[in-house]
């Protein structure tokens, strides 16, 4: 069996009386997509949060590159090889495109505690960054604010700040929202490229993306993972049927 | 050279030559105004770097600008008395060189400023503006209270502190030495904005979880910026000190903190000058409004209002336009 390389055990979170985690378990492998679908208010976005360490699960463990992370804060999982990209972009609009990934660059690599040389004039840096521009397009925009980019175009800096981190792994919370039929194909193309690189957790809502592209699939329903495995697997499991059909109308794509 | 740079150019040039056309024509009580202009505005460019840049809306920097003044008035005192300050088995004494009271002062504020940021800058919005309230009110209750250095009747400064090499007593040497301190301040956070502390600052203030996902510690790097505005902001309370040789509780009272908020607002929020533009402002009216009517503030009050309502930048960015941070 492949590496495993972000492994999510066993961990609960409540809030009030909702189980928001209930016992959930998920493995990310070396290589591979590894896609989580659910129905809005599944718990996608608590257990994302538990992940990157800005929610503590109440029981449970969260191992990345088996390391335990359980207790560390988002910026030391940062460094030990997390990645992640932001369903509504969190990006420094009032900055131009290569501020925005020479910050990756500096969390990277430098640090922010240098206060006299001018940043943009650091080579080292300034080659990190552009060449995360360059892999996913957006170089010739390098001097544009962010504010300035169209929607898609901010998806793929989202995806540029992360590749400048050179994470084990990456945490993609629905990279394709909102970037148009043509735009969904090279981003599909280009995360199938990057898996290889390190692999990719993937949120993403549309079906036929997840189907397209994912290696494993797993499926979380008030809380608990109901299934998890290759698209073919995860189609036959009559769980999931039910807990789609008549919800989103996502029951017509099983 | 852009068209902010120029309009700084032309504020810190103005800054300069108002006092040396009043050397000329003899008239001390209009340099004494450009010092207090130049103090105000180094106390407004501390400010600026934790609020502008950093997004720390700070209601008790006065805290900083009272412990510099404190600082400078206690070593004053102590040398003037020739009583040693602390006196056991090491023997400190008190000081009237002004570079080691600047010295001493940056490292008060600092010390203060870390102890006042560790517990405020975790939170943000009203929580932070009323922790740093608190803070700047508990130092006014504090120096009132402690009647070794004066209580409500405040310190006096029997004489300016001294530079060497220059005559401090001189109204217009006194000005200049405020206003090199003034530049070399603006020259150093200029370095500092195009730094990398500058764009991960500026980034916090933009989106706290973007820079936590590059694997930056938000808390340590606004804690920093907090630390650094309030040495500055120290450093102008020294300077205020010696400007009317005397320290009161009044540097530390909440409208002081009130107005190096009014200077930086005024001015134009992280804008590099924006603080002399506003400080300047202010200057202006008190002597402008405040000869016509007592109730001069509240014509400052509609001015701020127009100022935020129709010019979102302040002055600077009227002047020059809207901020163009694109370099490299």
């Amino acid at each position: 069996m492949a590496e495993t390389v972000l492994s999510v055990r066993d961990i609960c979170k409540n809030f009030g009386a909702l189980r928001a985690s209930d016992h959930v378990t998920l493995d990310l492998r070396r290589g591979e997509i590894h896609a989580l679908i659910g129905p809005n208010g599944a718990g996608k976005s608590t257990l994302i949060e538990q992940v990157c360490g800005t929610l503590k699960p109440e029981s449970g463990k969260i191992l990345i590159a088996g390391q335990d992370v359980t207790q560390l804060q988002t910026a030391d999982r940062v460094r030990l090889g997390l990645a992640r990209t932001f369903q509504i972009s969190a990006l420094a609009l009032e900055d131009t495109v290569l501020q925005n990934v020479l910050l990756g660059a500096i969390g990277a690599q430098g640090s922010p505690y240098r206060f006299f040389r001018n940043v943009t004039a650091n080579r080292q840096l300034r080659e990190v960054a552009e060449l995360a521009l360059q892999r996913v397009g957006l170089l010739e925009r390098a001097e544009m604010l962010a504010a300035e980019l169209s929607h898609g175009e901010k998806r793929q800096l989202e995806v540029a700040v992360a590749l400048t981190l050179r994470p084990r792994l990456f945490l993609m919370d629905e990279p394709m929202a909102g970037l148009g039929a043509s735009g969904a194909a090279k981003m599909t193309a280009f995360l199938r490229s990057l898996c290889h690189e390190a692999p990719i957790l993937l949120i993403e809502h549309d079906m036929d993306i997840v189907f397209a592209i994912a290696d494993r699939i797993s499926v979380l329903v008030y809380g608990k993972i109901i299934a998890t495995g290759t698209a073919k697997d995860v189609r036959a499991v009559a769980a999931v049927r039910e807990a789609y059909l008549g919800d989103d109308g996502w029951g017509d794509n099983f | 050279m852009s068209r902010e740079t120029v309009v700084n150019l032309v504020l810190l040039g103005s800054l300069l030559i108002v006092p040396v056309y009043a050397r000329a024509v003899d008239d001390p009580f209009l340099i004494t105004l450009s010092t207090r202009v130049a103090i105000f505005a180094l106390a407004g460019v501390g400010l600026n770097l934790a609020l502008g840049l950093g997004g720390l809306v700070s209601l008790g920097h006065a805290a900083f600008f009272g412990i510099g003044g404190y600082t400078a008035g206690i070593l004053a005192s102590h040398a003037l008395n020739y009583a040693p300050l602390i006196d056991g088995i090491i023997v400190i004494n008190g000081s009237r060189s002004m570079p080691v009271i600047w010295v001493t002062t940056l490292i008060v504020s600092a010390c203060l400023a870390l102890l006042i940021g560790a517990l405020s800058v975790r939170t943000t919005g009203v929580y932070f503006i009323m922790i740093t309230l608190a803070f700047g009110q508990m130092m006014y209750y504090f120096s009132i209270s402690w009647p070794a250095y004066g209580g409500e009747d405040g310190l006096p400064i029997a004489i300016r502190n001294e530079f060497p090499g220059l005559n401090s007593l001189d109204p217009f040497q006194f000005f200049l030495i405020a206003y090199a301190v003034l530049c070399v301040t603006i020259f150093l956070i200029s370095r500092l904005q195009d730094s990398a502390f500058g764009l991960a600052l500026n980034a916090v203030r933009q989106s706290a979880r973007r820079v936590e996902m590059v694997g930056i510690a938000t808390f340590r790097l606004r804690l920093t910026a907090f630390v650094l505005s309030g040495m500055i902001t120290g450093l102008a309370g020294a300077l205020f000190a010696d400007l009317n040789r005397f320290v009161s509780p009044s540097m530390f009272s909440w409208q002081t903190s009130g107005e190096i908020m009014i200077f930086v607002i005024l001015g134009g929020t992280a804008r590099l000058c924006g603080p002399v533009a506003g400080a300047g402002m202010f200057i202006i009216l008190e002597h402008l409004l405040g000869g016509i009517s007592d109730y001069w503030l509240i014509f400052l009050g509609l001015l701020l209002l127009v100022v935020v309502l129709f010019a979102q930048g302040g002055l600077v960015s009227w002047l020059a336009g809207e901020r163009v941070r694109r370099h490299g």
